[in-house]
């Protein structure tokens, strides 16, 4: 394995893993908020949806980018209503949500197009295409440090440069800002919060917005940044591997980078070796396939440490009982 | 409760005697869905070609879940339906068990063999047509390496990989193919996604073409190919015009053939095992205007020569499904 087959193993880690980091951090909003999210699956296929659609009727990635965010933010207000709201199972609403994304989206896509739920393929304009940073060509023949700058850092859509900087931004919202400390205090203890006179209802409703924003971005890089336009189910569970990496992560955003990136890069190797070489042992693809999962499980069991949830997750708030 | 039961098989046998009457055909597709712009469709379009030449009517279902199929099969069959064709091998198992509940009803199955009186088995020798993809992929690689993408790891994609890898190494026997599969559920059929990432990984480690089986897969596949400015092959329908110029061909089979002569048979459809292969023109590869400019004279003479070996018996192309292996890697 020489150096230029790690690069290209790390870059593809980098494209991977953005729509679960994107998921993964919109989990963590919600989460930390007490509202459990399993329904972050169904939210990326809405925005991939419409975000596709979108780009494709006007031709712009960036009001299909809003289109995504749009649809995806529809879901999570569906979400509030019946779990913030009414006070409804938080589980069983995100489950509903992700069967309401699945059929929806196909139902709609053989209504408007005709092509069995898939959107018509999307031309230049109505993707997102790669950003060449500063310098990036200049630094090419750069020993070591050259490849590094321009293949894997520079050459990715703008949206995953985007999810890379909002990684420290929920760090420092979720714990330098009074916002993030009612936000981690709602998920932890309502009650509390409520006697200091903050709206938990409010808070919660407001975590599940930046879930709904996070996830369309998620959604619309799927759909107009790694492909070109919607297939069905195009999502393929990744909604769910973000959620175990937010437990992998235990509801931390830094670890969230770093939980996505193990993902992603496991599915990276597991493409470029589909049966990997160890020289003693062949380990077959299945294997690394199911590694997130595995480790997801280890984690749960305690050998790498407890993971514990917020407090009041999946309860909801009752103000008077 | 009796007088309910005598109703109902009174109604049964009005369905019954209503459907002999017209006896219209109809066609079951499998998940994928109708317009999913390859076997399916091309099914659909068969289909219309019947409807277009005879003014004849059809019935059709669309599969939405695996639990559905027995239930589809059974009420086609009880309201007259005649004959009843479904597309894809994941029917085998629940047409095995209830084609003998309907012994007046012809049944026919593409891309699976199931052993009944009542049943006609079409399958595609599809490692004939990827053989000639394989030569073209030879002809056409720069590099000496070219890739393939399947969608679900079953035998049946691996029919077209080991066809495929044939007719590359007649070509190139020192070359290299590269194989990836999407997974091994039916969501890899459904993930354009990690297509894409499979496609970016073969052509980093130099493959400059890439034959892409795996349905909604492919389109990612295809793409990323495009986008590269290498070279991809599609498969099932004719797929060339997804991206012109960056397409080499397209395997097609020609589904559309197996349900028009189905309907167009009607109830005299002659049941066991029907073979569609190169020389039938089930499978072939697909020349249009979007890949012309692609195939040179000596392309087209290597085709030729192979496609005439195929025919003739000298070449013999091995299939990956009698023996689950593969002659060459």
């Amino acid at each position: 394995m020489d150096f230029a087959t790690i690069i290209q193993i790390l870059d593809s880690a980098v494209r991977l893993m953005t729509p679960l980091l994107l998921a993964c951090l919109a989990g963590l909003y919600s989460e930390r908020s007490g509202v459990f999210d399993i329904g972050l699956e169904g939210k990326m296929l809405m925005a991939a949806f419409t975000s596709a659609s979108v780009a494709f009727v006007t031709g712009s990635a960036w009001l299909g980018l809003l289109a995504g965010i749009a649809g995806s933010m529809a879901l999570s207000l569906i979400h509030g209503l019946a779990s913030i709201t009414f006070r409804g199972n938080q589980l069983i609403s995100g489950v509903a949500i992700n069967f309401l994304a699945s059929g929806m989206t196909v139902l709609l896509g053989i209504k408007i197009f005709g092509l069995g739920g898939r959107t018509p393929a999307l031309t230049d304009g109505g993707r997102f295409n790669e950003v060449t940073l500063p310098f990036a060509d200049a630094l090419r023949d750069v020993p070591i440090l050259g490849p590094i700058y321009s293949e894997l850092i520079s050459g990715h859509t703008i949206l995953v440069y985007v999810a890379f900087a909002l990684v420290p931004l929920t760090w420092w919202v979720l714990f330098r800002t009074r916002f993030g400390l009612r936000l981690r205090a709602v998920g932890e203890n309502p009650a509390s919060v409520d006697t200091a006179g903050v709206s938990v209802t409010r808070l919660r409703f407001a975590a599940i917005a930046l879930a709904g924003i996070l996830c369309g971005l998620a959604g619309a890089y799927l759909a107009t940044g790694l492909s070109a336009g919607f297939v069905k189910e195009m999502t393929a569970g990744r909604g769910f591997i973000a959620l175990a990496a937010l437990i992998f992560a235990k509801w931390r955003p830094w670890n969230a980078l770093f939980a996505t990136f193990l993902f992603g890069l496991l599915e990276a190797i597991a493409n470029r070796y589909p049966n990997l070489d160890l020289g003693i042992v062949t380990v077959p693809s299945m294997f690394m396939n199911a590694l997130p999962y595995i480790l997801t499980v280890i984690i749960l069991a305690g050998f790498v440490g407890r993971a514990i949830p917020p407090r009041a997750g999946g309860e909801p708030y009752v103000k008077e009982r | 409760m009796t007088l309910m039961k005598s109703l109902m098989a009174g109604c049964a046998l009005t369905t019954l005697a209503s459907g002999a009457a017209m006896a219209d055909p109809a066609l079951i597709y499998d998940l994928g869905g109708k317009f999913d712009k390859s076997f399916n469709e091309a099914a659909y379009a068969g289909a219309t070609r019947w409807v277009e030449e005879t003014g004849g009517s059809y019935k059709e279902l669309e599969m939405q879940s695996e639990a559905q199929r027995e239930q589809a099969l059974r009420r086609l069959a009880e309201t007259g339906a005649n004959p009843i064709v479904m597309t894809g091998f994941a029917f085998g198992d629940v047409l095995n068990k209830i084609a003998p509940d309907y012994p007046d009803t012809r049944f026919a199955i593409i891309d699976m063999v199931v052993d009944q009186p009542n049943v006609q088995s079409v399958v595609f020798t599809e490692e004939e047509g990827s053989y000639l993809a394989g030569v073209m992929a030879g002809m056409a690689s720069q590099t000496d390496i070219v890739g393939f993408i399947g969608g679900m790891d079953i035998p049946l994609i691996h029919k077209f990989e080991c066809g495929y890898a044939q007719g590359f190494k007649a070509t190139k026997p020192e070359g290299k193919v590269l194989i990836n599969y999407t997974g091994t559920t039916p969501a890899a059929w459904n993930d354009p996604v990690k297509g894409g990432e499979l496609a970016k990984a073969q052509i980093s480690q130099g493959a400059d073409v890439v034959y892409a089986a795996a349905g909604g897969t492919g389109i990612g596949v295809l793409q990323a190919v495009a986008d590269a400015g290498k070279l991809g092959v599609g498969v099932d329908s004719n797929q060339n015009h997804l991206h012109p110029g960056s397409m080499l061909t397209s395997m097609v089979k020609r589904v559309d053939n197996a349900v028009y002569d189905a309907f167009v048979a009607g109830t005299d459809m002659v049941p066991g095992v029907k073979v569609m292969d190169l020389a039938a023109g089930g499978v072939d590869i697909a020349v249009d205007d979007a890949n012309k400019d692609l195939v040179t004279p000596e392309m087209q003479a290597a085709i030729d020569e192979a496609r005439a070996g195929i025919e003739s018996g000298a070449i013999e192309v091995h299939d990956y499904m009698t023996d689950n292996t593969c002659p060459v890697q």
